[in-house]
């Protein structure tokens, strides 16, 4: 797409991917998605509720419902080098159940929205941030306590809270939690769906920070599901806007958010108040979209290519 | 110009709370610490802070939906704290809510027309069919149609079970609205649309509103002053454009430097 993610092979590469309900394979609710994801880079995917982001998200980690199947369409993944080896790329929509246990949080985690829910309440945290360290790599016993340690300071919670049970943290300290569980392994590539929505904009904030630095240091890459253009604005290199389960503009966080060339994006933004309130609010207007939607329709196409 | 028509004076609210070994302690949490705040007739007055800092309780005890510990509220130069049930019933026709959780405040067995004119026929405000004319009216006022009376709240989206709350709350012709958190559990777009209704409606109607949010973008479009609180006590107040260019509390700092996307992208 840009000149930048050309010169390295994306760490992911979603290409034309469709997602049906098994039912209805006619009726898309993802809508020939294509979009990639570079090492230390954070591609934002924005839209509101069923415009199938999150969706989209599932469909990387081959999570998606019994009840929904991938039309088509292939997840590139290239982790670059492993074990001192060259490893090829695999797509992972044709992997088996075992081999993609076997990536889930070691290669690609995932943090989810909902801390309160995301915690097993009858586990303490360390258990739980090292249940994926015990799977993935082996680990027991005292080098095992001492990775939990190192990760709880990582992510700003004392070690000593590693006995706690999840109801005795508040929320912003159980998303780090989640977060803390997510990058155990050193993933290459971290999904996060809405992981700040739940929580008080301080908190919000101190998350956000907190992930772009260990996106930075740890060189991952981030795919990040959000509806708040304020988070885009903050956290993402590239943006991806969805809408009815398609693409409807996508390039980097300048071009999007200072030069949006789609009707629904232009329209969208304007509905976000912004910090100053000078900016009259215009909430979205479907029918004239649909209408202008139709007439650019060149612009469409070019856009989801 | 300036009459103020809702005060509460020096409020206060204690929860008690179990705490220590199979919570057999009780620990006091003060969730309102001698709150004093004056909203003013036809503007809107927005109380901002992070969870738990007893915003919400402060909408429930303006309306006497809880027992306050001490401190009066004024409606109209009345202490609502002294009135008797039967009185309270009848100025509270004058103070309605507007619940954050379009989800869990409609009742889902009753119909749209019914959730709506409830009010009417508690209040005993008119006939039949003079209520009927009022319910469909104030559909429509907030975009709904004649024909979803008959539909249940399961039949509706966030943003349109939002409309059905404001218009449940404003078919009484209240003169103060309360609104806990009414766009937060909506997309942009429809929070958008959500908010210029209810602007729409308080030029329309001559609405007071109290603002529960903790956005503070939307505050800052829909307000004219502002309460800050933090641990249930107020830490700042004014008006919208002072704190928003001035804060003097930390605590607003720190609220207003968290705003996300702040640093405005203008490529």
């Amino acid at each position: 797409m840009t000149a930048e993610m050309n010169e390295a092979r994306p760490l992911l590469q979603l290409l034309n991917v469709s997602i049906s309900p098994k039912k209805t394979p006619s009726r898309l609710l993802v809508n020939d998605v294509s979009f990639s994801i570079a090492a230390g880079k954070t591609t934002c995917v924005v839209g509101e509720s069923g415009s199938g982001k999150s969706l989209t998200a599932l469909s990387v980690m081959g999570l998606l419902s019994k009840q929904l199947q991938l039309t088509s369409g292939k997840v590139i993944f290239n982790d670059g080098l492993l074990n001192g080896k060259k490893s090829a790329e695999q797509d992972l929509t044709l992997l088996d159940e075992a081999s993609l246990r076997k990536i889930r949080g070691a290669k690609i985690a995932m943090i989810f929205q909902e801390p309160m829910t995301s915690l097993n309440p009858v586990l303490t945290v360390g258990y739980q941030i090292g249940e994926s360290l015990t799977t993935h790599l082996g680990l027991k016993g005292d080098t095992l306590k001492a990775k939990i340690a190192s990760l709880l300071e990582m992510v700003g919670i004392p070690p000593s809270r590693a006995n706690s049970y999840p109801d005795e943290l508040s929320g912003g300290q159980r998303q780090r939690v989640m977060i803390a569980m997510s990058i155990a392994c050193e993933p290459r590539l971290l999904i996060a769906d809405e992981p700040t929505t739940a929580l008080d904009v301080t908190v919000q904030a101190q998350i956000l920070k907190l992930l772009d630095e260990l996106k930075t240091r740890m060189n991952m890459g981030m795919l990040f599901i959000t509806h708040d253009f304020g988070v885009v604005a903050d956290i993402a290199d590239n943006v991806v806007v969805m809408f009815r389960g398609e693409i409807v503009e996508s390039g980097t966080k300048e071009e999007v958010l200072g030069n949006p060339q789609h009707p629904y994006t232009k329209a969208l933004l304007d509905c976000v108040p912004d910090a100053e309130g000078k900016k009259p609010l215009k909430p979205i207007d479907y029918a004239w979209l649909k209408n202008t939607e139709l007439k650019e329709s060149g612009l469409n196409e070019d856009k989801g290519a | 110009m300036s009459n103020i028509i809702l005060q509460a004076n020096r409020l206060v609210k204690t929860y008690t709370q179990r705490s220590g070994k199979f919570g057999f302690g009780t620990t006091l949490v003060r969730a309102l610490d001698d709150v004093s705040i004056s909203l003013t007739e036809g503007k809107t007055l927005a109380v901002v802070g992070e969870s738990g800092s007893g915003k919400s309780t402060l909408a429930r005890c303006l309306l006497q939906l809880q027992p306050l510990d001490s401190g009066e509220v004024l409606f109209a130069g009345q202490d609502l704290a002294k009135l008797s049930g039967s009185d309270l019933r009848a100025v509270r026709k004058n103070l309605q809510m507007v619940f954050q959780d379009p989800f869990a405040s409609l009742n889902p067995r009753m119909r749209v027309g019914e959730i709506v004119g409830e009010g009417l026929l508690i209040h005993q405000l008119g006939n039949a069919a003079e209520q009927q004319k009022k319910v469909i009216a104030m559909l429509k006022r907030v975009g709904l149609t004649e024909a979803d009376m008959q539909k249940y709240p399961h039949e509706f989206s966030g943003g349109q079970r939002q409309r059905v709350g404001i218009a449940r709350a404003l078919v009484l012709q209240p003169k103060v609205v309360v609104c806990d958190e009414p766009v937060s559990a909506l997309d942009v777009s429809i929070q958008a649309q959500i908010l210029l209704l209810l602007k729409e409606l308080q030029a329309e109607m001559a609405l007071s509103y109290v603002f529960i949010s903790h956005d503070l973008r939307v505050v800052r479009h829909i307000a004219d002053d502002i309460v800050v609180m933090n641990g249930g006590k107020v830490v700042e107040q004014g008006k919208v454009e002072d704190i928003y260019q001035h804060p003097q509390h930390e605590y607003t700092q720190n609220l207003l430097a968290a705003i996300p996307g702040k640093k405005a992208v203008n490529a």
